[in-house]
């Protein structure tokens, strides 16, 4: 059993899998494929059940329902040191009583290999510090800790490296930094990564497939952009940057296009991007597609008028502004600073606008708050 | 004046009461181990001759006994050591929300003191207790054997009274590893006998290094034990001392304590060195 899970390949896939810790569910009838080679993040806000999912990969829990298979092999009760599968750990777990050459050749070593010091040599260079080999973990930054990490993780070549919130500790800056090496790592080795993370922009910076994870299901996976220009629920829209969601009606057709009623208003949006049901709707558009004009302004594409600027937040790249609508909602709008002025006041009447191709649209009982009140910022790491 | 820095002032207490009573016994110990009996005068009067040999004939006369306080000890450190061992892991990993009350079991045998304990242990393995007429009635031991005034008493009762101090540095230090290490290493292709070997065990270094040294200095200086459990034949060092302090040969006395000091201090010194804590984070 252990040879062959350990030589196991190929997709991985989750099958209908539950876990469950007495009442409370983790993980909900959870199916999912990770091809090969991909780069596959589960984004989600703490308690979503992510971590339980890594770790029923990496074959520290086991599912209470369900299965899960590593290519054609069953490894779904198999123990962590026979899978084929290395976890890059939220603050690493580094051994501190090992040297960093130690810590990295310990995976080779347990697997009986023979003469680790090149393969140890090469993936301290892909990481860029071979000369930290003789140091003990404590005396290594963060940031090299988090490099070391990942370095003991892809030396045994894996056939799927699991990161857990792996840049979590980091700051701000090298974050950044780190999400940019790590794509191109694993574009380097081309293993499979699955990526546990709850900051959407880290999510969309490196993954392939982001899998948007909520109270232990999936609510919608794809590629960043699809999700981000297409989300199927209201959660997706706000966990993935900001939405402004507005309830409405369809009201009619005109070609590819739906016509539908916000408040007494018409506007129109793709059929592809409407996800609902029946005529309510929650119609979507993200602040940086609006554009504000005054109200004797002519303006093209969807308009929504009678607006008034109730906020206006100078951020260096753009604008944001707080727009009151006639209904009583407050829109948010991010315009571009590149026509140097700030040309709005709190109090000018003005319309919204936008190309109506940027609407979305999403069933009618969609909750509009859903995935607002987790801002990523303000969670505890699970 | 100058004024002395409030650091040395804060110091000053603590040396003073070392000074008195640390290192003016040691010198005044050092100085009546090389004294000789004043000739003609009465027990315990002694001067002082420089005799070394004190040490030579102290060492010759009780050698039987320096070999069993070592050898004692080294048992009852390596029995402490396998049932502390796991207790402590127990209480770290296991324990859950039971483990303040578990610690607080562990400490339990010093509300009680160490005299009392030793004489319960002696009633426990004694004719009256219940594991001699249990052992007996199962017949694994015979109607003429006795546990008491055995080396085994001797050395489970060391092992038992000396538990504590095994047990708490150990936990301390096997508390202070991240589960996650452990887990990692399992990550890394090592079941749960190699990862105990390579990642528990060297990490719980520090506190297997200083439970054995609380355990092992105290049991090899120790008398109480031999004296309320042993026999003729379990005699230690410090029956010896003790023999010779009663019948005020001060000189033997203190030049036996010496050489066990001595003795303690080269093979600690040994050991540490050996065990190399300073590997350890």
């Amino acid at each position: 059993m252990g040879e062959s899970a350990n030589s196991a390949r190929g997709d991985l896939k989750l099958t209908r899998i539950t876990k469950s810790y007495g009442d409370f569910t983790a993980v909900d009838d959870f199916s999912l494929t990770i091809p090969e080679g991909s780069f596959f993040a589960l984004l989600g806000p703490s308690g979503c059940g992510k971590t339980t999912t890594l770790r029923m990969i990496a074959g520290l829990e086991e599912p209470t329902v369900g299965s899960i298979h590593l290519g054609s092999t069953d490894i779904t009760t198999t123990k962590p040191y026979q899978r084929p599968i290395n976890t890059v750990f939220q603050n690493y777990a580094l051994f501190p009583h090992l040297t960093i050459f130690e810590n990295i050749a310990f995976g080779l070593r347990r697997r009986g290999i023979k003469g680790v010091d090149e393969a140890v040599n090469k993936v301290l260079n892909l990481v860029e510090l071979p000369h930290l080999a003789q140091r003990k973990p404590t005396q290594l930054s963060g940031g090299q800790q988090q490099r070391i990490a990942l370095a003991r993780a892809i030396v045994n070549r894996p056939a799927l490296l699991l990161l857990d919130e792996p840049l979590g500790a980091l700051d701000l800056k090298l974050r950044r930094q780190m999400q940019i090496e790590l794509k191109w790592i694993q574009k380097e080795v081309g293993l499979t990564f699955v990526h546990v993370t709850h900051d959407q922009e880290e999510a969309m910076t490196m993954a392939d497939t982001i899998a948007v994870m909520n109270e232990g299901k999936i609510e919608q996976m794809g590629s960043p952009a699809d999700l981000y220009d297409n989300p199927e629920t209201a959660f997706v829209a706000n966990f993935l940057g900001q939405s402004n969601l507005i309830k409405g009606s369809l009201v009619g057709t005109d070609g590819d296009s739906l016509i539908a009623d916000l408040f007494g208003q018409k506007i129109s949006l793709p059929r592809n991007r409407s996800h609902a049901v029946d005529s309510s709707i929650v119609a979507g558009i993200r602040p940086e597609k609006f554009r504000i004009s005054l109200l004797q302004t002519p303006t093209s594409g969807n308009v929504l008028s009678g607006g008034k600027i109730e906020d206006v937040s100078y951020i260096g790249v753009s604008t944001q502004y707080q727009v009151m609508m006639p209904w009583g909602q407050e829109l948010m709008v991010f315009e571009q600073n590149d026509d140097g002025v700030a040309p709005f006041q709190i109090g000018d009447g003005v319309n919204i606008s936008w190309e109506p191709i940027f609407t979305f649209a999403l069933r009618g009982d969609e909750d509009v708050e859903a995935g607002t009140e987790v801002m990523p910022e303000d969670l505890d790491e699970e | 004046m100058k004024k002395i820095s409030t650091p040395y002032l804060l110091l000053l207490p603590g040396f003073a009461f070392l000074f008195t009573f640390f290192i003016l016994p040691i010198v005044n110990l050092a100085q009546v181990s090389t004294q000789t009996p004043i000739e003609g005068g009465d027990t315990g009067e002694f001067k002082q001759t420089l005799r070394f040999s004190n040490y030579v004939d102290a060492f010759l006369d009780s050698r039987e006994q320096f070999g069993r306080s070592l050898v004692y000890a080294l048992v009852a450190t390596l029995i402490a050591l396998a049932i502390a061992y796991p207790l402590a892991y127990g209480l770290a990993f296991k324990a859950g929300r039971f483990k303040n009350i578990l610690l607080v079991l562990v400490v339990a045998p010093f509300f009680v003191s160490f005299l009392l304990r030793t004489v319960a242990w002696k009633q426990i393995l004694g004719e009256n207790g219940f594991v001699v007429p249990t052992l007996r009635s199962l017949g694994i031991l015979s109607e003429s054997t006795t546990i008491t005034s055995t080396a085994f008493a001797v050395i489970t009762g060391m092992a038992y009274n000396f538990l504590p101090f095994m047990t708490l540095p150990l936990y301390a230090s096997i508390d202070r590893i991240d589960p996650r290490t452990l887990e990692a290493s399992g990550d890394l292709y090592a079941n749960g006998f190699t990862t105990f070997r390579k990642v528990t065990l060297p990490l719980s270094m520090p506190g297997v290094v200083a439970g054995t040294l609380l355990t092992f200095i105290p049991a090899a200086g120790d008398y109480v034990n031999a004296e309320i459990l042993g026999g003729p034949n379990n005699t230690m060092v410090g029956n010896v001392i003790q023999s010779r302090f009663l019948v005020s040969d001060y000189p033997a006395t203190s030049s036996i304590s010496f050489i066990l000091m001595a003795a303690i201090l080269v093979i600690v010194t040994i050991y540490i060195r050996k065990a190399g804590t300073d590997e350890v984070v």
